[in-house]
């Protein structure tokens, strides 16, 4: 059986979620392959051959491919997928952008955010904000699947010896053009990515108070985040959202500051080793999921934290 | 130009499902029902399209039962000129619901189909993408800004880490996210106008299209519950636990 993982990459450097799709790809088991679509990509192609587990990986460096676009990367992907039995991507924005895409072309279903390999055609994913969890089986001969990235460990980015081959395949559908891109820049760790997540709700009151936040992320080398609440309050950008429609997290410790504990935040930080919550309403569900919960005003306790970090 | 819009008829964002004690599936009895929170969203961007003069007439569509007709008709009380449903009583996935929209844009021939980015039921993420597909369209999916500029839409996209601007040319798909417009409530005399608009029902039998599903739901059930821990009663304490019991920073 085959398996095709699609890397997440900047051009320049492969994305650690690409090794959390590997390892799914391990949970199904079979030959791994690793697909590289950019522009420039040489280096990310090196950096994949190194993965621990992948036999083979395929660059295709061209223009068409530089931003992403999924409608040029689907019809890559969709022309390659005919020699494999497994599609795979990390559940990012680039994998849901895609993927489904994809799928679509080859005439068969995607199977959204998989948290686990039950067997070969059996997942389990969360549906209902992650409420229910539905394992669900797939007929369909060739599997399309994003996964989870948070569900399964990382496999190690060295140890590997892949042989790289170049993939001649250009397609550009002419249909879309890449304007811009507004990266947040920051000296703190991706929110996906990052062992502690410090992330501020509504009762942050407005967005000059995300810098407590920040102070104690610096000490902390944490990344921030927020809720749905606070984003939609306009006190931070909707790229530091966790939650069912934001971004899923689970770092070694995760710190609610002023979070009620709505279903949908819930949904995006329960897998996180340990949880912290500091929040005045003692009745506050976020405390039902915490660790370690402390009920207080938090333009008190925080400040109050940073200096004791 | 004319707006084409899908509709989902969801459990209400407020409710809290359960799955059923035999694990058959989720438990609806007597729950609400709503429009998806993000198809609510691309019904208003399609009205604010039509006030702008950019958006000649608003279509909206939507699949599944006959109940769907609710949901057809608060996005008609939104501001929407007509509806179309397709009726059927199958369980309709993703790449069925993309089909179903594609026959359906093959008659209609919008200039731009608007739809949510996900349901909050399903949790898919793939209708739009489907149907771009199926379509031969270009795709803006994740939304926070449409601009339709001659016969381009210049659409900003919620991406990990920022935003990401694009260009398309019409035709496209457009899919929603939460900061694109915060939709309006439907007024007492526009639902009372929203009964007399026209509404088309057809079957996927009519529109040529198997909605027959590839992937079986084998099993529901809870997630695993996480316990919850202990209250500390001051940040001295917090920190101390942090160090030494958990030992996480």
């Amino acid at each position: 059986m085959g398996i095709l993982v699609i890397a997440e990459h900047s051009n320049t450097e492969l994305k650690p979620s690409t090794l959390n799709a590997v390892a799914a790809a391990q949970a199904i088991g079979g030959d791994i392959h690793v697909l590289v679509a950019g522009a420039g990509c040489g280096a990310v192609g090196e950096a994949a051959a190194k993965i621990a587990g992948v036999s083979k990986v395929l660059v295709a460096d061209n223009a068409a491919y530089e931003h992403q676009l999924a409608e040029n990367a689907s019809k890559l992907i969709a022309e390659l997928g005919a020699g494999y039995d497994y599609l795979l991507a990390p559940a990012t924005s680039n994998g849901k952008n895609i993927m489904p895409r994809v799928a679509a072309l080859l005439d068969v279903a995607a199977i959204s955010d998989v948290t686990a390999v039950i067997s070969g055609d059996t997942f389990e994913r969360p549906i209902y904000a992650g409420n229910v969890i539905a394992t669900v089986q797939s007929s369909d001969a060739k599997k399309v699947i994003t996964v989870r990235t948070t569900a399964f460990d990382a496999v190690a980015a060295e140890g590997g010896s892949a042989s790289v081959e170049a993939v001649a395949a250009a397609h550009d559908a002419g249909k879309s053009s890449f304007i811009g891109e507004e990266i947040a820049k920051s000296d703190r760790p991706e929110l996906t990515a990052a062992s502690i997540v410090v992330s501020g709700g509504r009762g942050m009151q407005n967005g000059d108070n995300f810098k407590m936040l920040e102070a104690i992320a610096d000490k902390l080398g944490a990344a921030v985040g927020a809720s749905r609440a606070a984003v939609d309050a306009g006190f931070v950008p909707n790229d530091y959202q966790v939650g069912q429609t934001g971004k899923i997290v689970a770092p070694d410790l995760y710190i609610a500051v002023g979070i009620s504990g709505a279903i949908q935040h819930l949904a995006g930080m329960k897998d996180s080793k340990v949880i912290v919550a500091i929040n005045k309403d003692e009745d506050a569900p976020i405390f039902q999921v915490a660790d370690y919960g402390l009920v207080a005003d938090l333009f008190q306790a925080v400040p109050e934290l940073e200096t004791l970090l | 130009m004319k707006v084409l819009v899908a509709v989902k008829r969801v459990v209400d964002y407020n409710v809290k499902v359960r799955p059923k004690s035999d694990g058959s599936g989720v438990d609806l009895n007597n729950v609400k029902m709503s429009i998806n929170p993000f198809c609510e969203i691309a019904v208003e961007e399609a009205v604010r399209l039509k006030e702008k003069g950019l958006a000649t007439e608003v279509v909206v569509v939507s699949l599944g039962e006959k109940s769907c007709q609710e949901q057809i008709r608060t996005a008609l009380a939104l501001g929407a000129d007509r509806g179309i449903l397709v009726e059927t009583a199958e369980e309709l996935q993703p790449l069925a619901v993309a089909k179903l929209l594609k026959a359906v844009v093959d008659k209609e021939q919008p200039g731009l189909v608007l739809m949510g980015k996900q349901s909050i039921d399903g949790d898919n993420n793939q209708t739009a993408q489907m149907l771009s597909a199926l379509a031969d369209m270009p795709q803006g999916t994740f939304a926070s800004e449409l601009v339709i500029e001659g016969d381009k839409a210049k659409v900003t996209r919620e991406i990990d880490g920022g935003l990401q601007t694009i260009e398309l040319s019409l035709p496209a798909v457009v899919s929603t996210d939460l900061r694109l417009n915060e939709p309006r409530y439907a007024s007492l005399p526009n639902i009372m106008k929203a009964k007399k608009k026209p509404l088309d029902t057809m079957t996927p039998d009519e529109l040529g299209v198997s909605v027959a599903p590839t992937v079986k739901v084998l099993k529901v059930a809870p997630p695993p519950e996480r316990q919850a821990g202990i209250k500390v009663a001051s940040v001295e304490e917090l920190v101390e636990k942090l160090r030494n019991e958990a030992k996480v920073i």
